[in-house]
């Protein structure tokens, strides 16, 4: 047997569970406890299309470095579910741990030799324990939280604090909790020599940053923006992002004399109503959004063209997942990048924003509506199951007291009444960016007609050919403009120059920048960038020049992002390398790593430096 | 269609309404449809019902999807904003205009392929939620701009231009609207102007969602001996139960029936729908029974209009969500941004 791991802060624990099983908030209870003791944790919840019975998965890994990517492989696996018990013990890396639940008889072949096996008899101590079916299956989950803390050495202080923090004030839960809580922990202690290899030791690298998953914090960012008009359609990825927003509002946003809301929430009946609610309402001077995934994108099309044609404000929150019909919806990919870039029929463009972790979901949101308003046009914040769902440690929630709203040119009623001219699509400023009205303010002024197209620079119909050519040439420019406007790449050059660059974007960031130093350790640098937003800052195709070689790092098949910039920065096919991933499980730093490495080998390119030996 | 531009001119001793405008200033562009057409005649129908009750017209808003009738909102009410859409998807384009912005006149003008195809789910959901509209069908039983294919309301039986007769059962829309909740159902015709006015001023006055069917015959594709909605068709075979008046909160009462024969309903913001009842035993306050009827009489080969329901205390959707009474499009950032200090507690208790 090869020795049992040692390691201090820096492993990874997966729970497999089965769905509906209550396993979820403990181990969430998990995963906070080393939090508050200064150690970064990143959960990532693997779970199905399914309310009960189907396997369900919760990974944490502990890094103190601070990596928050999935790292792939499993250091400690606590087996709560006989369906998937192969497979989980399988993943176990050599000298790992295994945990499980030994009031079966399992037999010994299906354990391996060269892992370290941990078995406690949770269902027979519930049983005898408790008499009531769901109290012996909720605190069981508790009871194994309560075996890992002495296991893994987590302060159990921290432990009673969450679980005091979560039932506030309901004291009999509270004493529940603790008590299933110590079951597991004096199991534990008595049984077996605590800690094992594994452990997590107080540390200082959290700092002030904070816990909540992508989905929230976009919500908020939208309630921060001034949002008010919501509609949207339920579907997995990005419901808990329309119910936060609705969480909020009522927290933030209802009027304190008459109980009134300064919000309103539709459930549409799809996705095609829900954008054109907030079509509707963006024409009518409100900022509104709605969010989804990839069906809601394709059912909204038509409309998305509409909104770019008549240059309607528009925010849509895309959280991206796998492909049609139920089961991968539930796992995450970047697979509406081209669907969402080029939204619609007719010659269309659209503003996408990238946001690697629920800090930028939160940021970007924010800046979504600004941009929606000041360009006039639907602008998508590209999430995806990675961020939307998973909590994330993340960097504070940031808003300057003196931040306005920026909405954008439009002619009130003053400036219509003190006869300042009025054409909606006539490019005034240069900036390919026109005025605009909203209806009812004016009884003589400001008043035209929305059409997609078929119109002149007043808004007059018309079918002539010249006065389509020249808007759609204006609809051009102002993409320009947008490009001016939104997020820049974000670039990290390597120590050293290199021939070689990385493009990445979204929740691909942490398992990148940790793929990075694998590579430099095994002496391949690599300049990288994060892409941000489309349309491309001009930087983007400065980047891909100055490079011999560029990977493209993406979580799909098709590698969209790859065809994005090879059809908007007229970059050589060749220079750009796929590097793909895109089985629904979040990219790994050990992937991209390995990935890179394999073709730079195969394509006989030496390194500039070799790995010291 | 003419060719001829309207002249911006008019006669000085036009009458003028409660705001100092005359008719004119209620129209729009000139009509591109043929001549004929009966979605002209519920144009003027609109242009009048909104001088005569001196609607301010840059108050009103006019959505509509695609199609012949979701062209003519160009053709009236040229000083309101208008919003020509996607096919079938009005409501919830006109549902998220009202939701920013709860003062506006919202008039939905879409056609029968608009909305008992293609928009069947959107009509329904949007009436289903007590949007506070105008919505109107104009419908002709045909497909007009893309010359002349059947429609859902196309009568079962019913001949094409071309000779194919329709074996689909027919959508009768205001059977629909009736059954999801609508809480003013009226049907018209588009050659009836008096009836038509009438109704148009009672549903625009309605608080919640008020909808019309209209039957407008289409002369290119839908007027010939053998379709139901030719104008020789309806007129044979209209039954009206009723004739309604509008009455404001600040006019007085002056219609006087003989008793039995009308029926006031004052509507909870005071306007009073005096009507004078034309079938024997019609409750527009039952919407059961005008089900009922409405069957009954379809059955007979009869088209039932007038104002077939209306309830006097409906509510609309603002009021189901409990929002605030200023527009969501006026709140500014004090109103709707809860701060940098409510933030940093957040933060805290995020950590």
């Amino acid at each position: 047997m090869p020795k049992p791991l040692v390691r201090v802060n820096e492993f990874v624990v997966k729970f497999a569970n089965i769905n509906g099983s209550g396993s979820a908030s403990a181990n969430r209870l998990f995963a906070r406890a080393i939090l508050r003791m200064g150690v970064a944790a990143t959960p990532r919840n693997i779970f199905p299309s399914n309310i009960q019975g189907l396997p369900t998965w919760y990974e944490v890994r502990v890094s103190e470095s601070g990596h928050l990517g999935a790292r792939g492989g499993v250091d400690l696996m606590v087996a709560m579910n006989p369906q998937t018990w192969d497979k989980d013990v399988a993943s176990i890396e050599a000298g790992g741990y295994l945990f499980y639940d030994s009031t079966r008889l399992i037999p010994a072949q299906k354990f391996r030799d060269d892992i370290t096996v941990i078995g406690m008899p949770l269902t027979a101590i519930c049983n005898q324990e408790y008499s009531d079916t769901r109290e012996r299956l909720l605190f069981k989950n508790i009871m194994y939280v309560g075996a890992l803390s002495a296991l893994l050495d987590i302060d159990v202080a921290e432990l009673e604090k969450l679980i005091s923090e979560q039932f506030k004030s309901k004291e009999q839960l509270i004493a529940a909790n603790i008590h299933a809580l110590h079951l597991g922990r004096e199991y534990a202690l008595k049984h077996w020599s605590c800690p094992i290899g594994l452990r997590v030791r107080r540390a200082n690298t959290v700092g002030n940053r904070i816990f909540i998953d992508g989905n929230s914090a976009a919500a908020l960012g939208a309630v921060y923006a001034g949002a008010t008009v919501a509609a949207w359609y339920p579907i997995t990825p990005s419901t808990s992002l329309a119910e936060a927003f609705e969480r909020y509002c009522k927290r933030f946003r209802v009027d304190k004399e008459s109980g009134k809301n300064r919000f309103a929430i539709i459930q549409a009946e799809d996705e095609l109503a829900a954008i054109g609610m907030v079509i509707g309402a963006g024409w009518n001077g409100a900022r509104a959004f709605t969010a989804t995934s990839g069906p809601g994108i394709s059912l909204m099309q038509e409309f998305l063209g509409l909104a770019y044609f008549a240059e309607i404000p528009a925010v849509i929150f895309d959280v991206q997942r796998g492909g049609p019909s139920t089961g991968m919806p539930t796992r995450t990919q970047q697979a509406d990048v081209l669907s969402c870039a080029y939204a619609s029929h007719g010659d269309t463009k659209h503003v996408l924003l990238f946001p690697e972790d629920p800090a930028e979901c939160f940021a970007f949101a924010a800046d979504a509506f600004d941009l929606a308003e000041r360009l006039q046009t639907p602008v998508f914040v590209m999430l995806d199951l990675d961020i939307g769902m998973n909590e994330r440690l993340t960097e504070p929630f940031r808003w300057p007291e003196n931040r306005r709203y920026d909405r954008g040119k439009v002619l009130h009623f003053e400036d219509l009444d003190a006869g300042k001219e009025f054409a909606r699509y006539l490019d005034v400023d240069g900036d390919g960016i026109p005025w605009r009205t909203y209806p009812g303010t004016h009884p003589k002024y400001g008043a035209f007609f929305t059409r997609g197209t078929t119109k002149d620079a007043f808004a007059r119909y018309t079918e002539e050919g010249a006065p389509y050519v020249e808007n759609m040439e204006r609809l051009l420019r102002k993409f320009e403009t947008a490009k001016t406007l939104v997020p820049k790449p974000v670039l990290h050059r390597a120590s050293q120059e290199s021939r070689f660059g990385a493009l990445y974007y979204g929740s691909t960031s942490p398992a990148m920048e940790e793929a990075a130093e694998l590579l430099a350790a095994q002496g391949i640098t690599l300049d990288r960038m994060r892409i941000r937003a489309f349309p491309f800052d001009d930087s983007v195709k400065s980047f891909i020049d100055e490079h011999e070689f560029v990977f493209v790092i993406e979580q799909n098949r098709d590698a969209q992002m790859r065809s994005l910039l090879l059809i908007e920065c007229e970059a050589d096919p060749r220079k750009l390398i796929r590097v793909l991933h895109y089985d629904g499980t979040p990219i790994t730093a050990r992937y991209i790593a390995e990935t890179i490495a394999e073709k730079i080998t195969f394509s006989r390119v030496v390194p500039l430096r070799k790995a010291l030996p | 269609m003419t060719f001829l531009p309207k002249p911006k001119l008019h006669h000085p001793e036009l009458p003028r309404n409660a705001l100092g405008l005359t008719r004119r200033d209620y129209e729009g562009a000139v009509s591109t449809l043929c001549a004929g057409c009966g979605h002209d005649s519920i144009s003027a129908a609109i242009i009048r019902a909104c001088y005569e009750l001196a609607l301010p017209p840059h108050r009103i808003a006019k959505l509509s999807g695609i199609g012949c009738s979701s062209k003519t909102p160009t053709y009236f009410l040229g000083q309101s904003h208008g919003f020509n859409s996607v096919h079938g998807r009005m409501p919830s384009v006109l549902t998220g205009a009202y939701l920013a912005n709860r003062d506006l006149i919202y008039i939905g003008v879409s056609g029968d392929g608009d909305s008992a195809s293609i928009g069947l789910g959107q009509f329904a959901h949007a009436i289903r939620r007590g949007v506070n509209m105008v919505y109107i069908v104009e419908n002709n039983g045909v497909y007009g701009l893309t010359k002349g294919q059947f429609s859902a309301t196309s009568d079962l039986g019913a001949k094409s231009k071309k000779g194919t007769t329709n074996r689909d059962q027919p959508i009768d829309l205001t059977g629909l609207a009736l059954e999801l909740g609508a809480s003013f159902v009226a049907r018209s015709f588009s050659g009836d102007k008096s009836q038509l006015v009438a109704l148009l001023k009672a549903a625009l006055l309605h608080p919640g969602a008020a909808f019309i069917d209209c039957i407008s015959p289409c002369v290119a594709f839908n007027n010939h001996p053998g379709s139901t909605k030719s104008y020789d068709y309806v007129r044979a075979h209209n039954e009206a139960v009723n004739r309604v008046e509008v009455i404001l909160p600040r006019e007085p009462i002056a219609v006087e029936y003989a008793p039995g024969e009308t029926v006031a309903v004052t509507q909870h913001d005071g306007t009073v729908l005096q009507l004078r009842k034309l079938g024997a035993d019609y409750d527009i306050r039952d919407r059961a029974a005008a089900l009922a009827f409405l069957a009954a009489r379809r059955n007979a080969g009869e088209i039932v209009t007038g104002l077939l329901y209306v309830d006097p205390q409906a509510e609309d959707l603002h009021t189901h969500l409990q929002t605030v009474e200023t527009p969501l499009n006026e709140l500014e950032e004090d109103m709707l941004c809860p701060g940098a200090t409510v933030l940093e507690a957040l933060n805290q208790s995020l950590r």
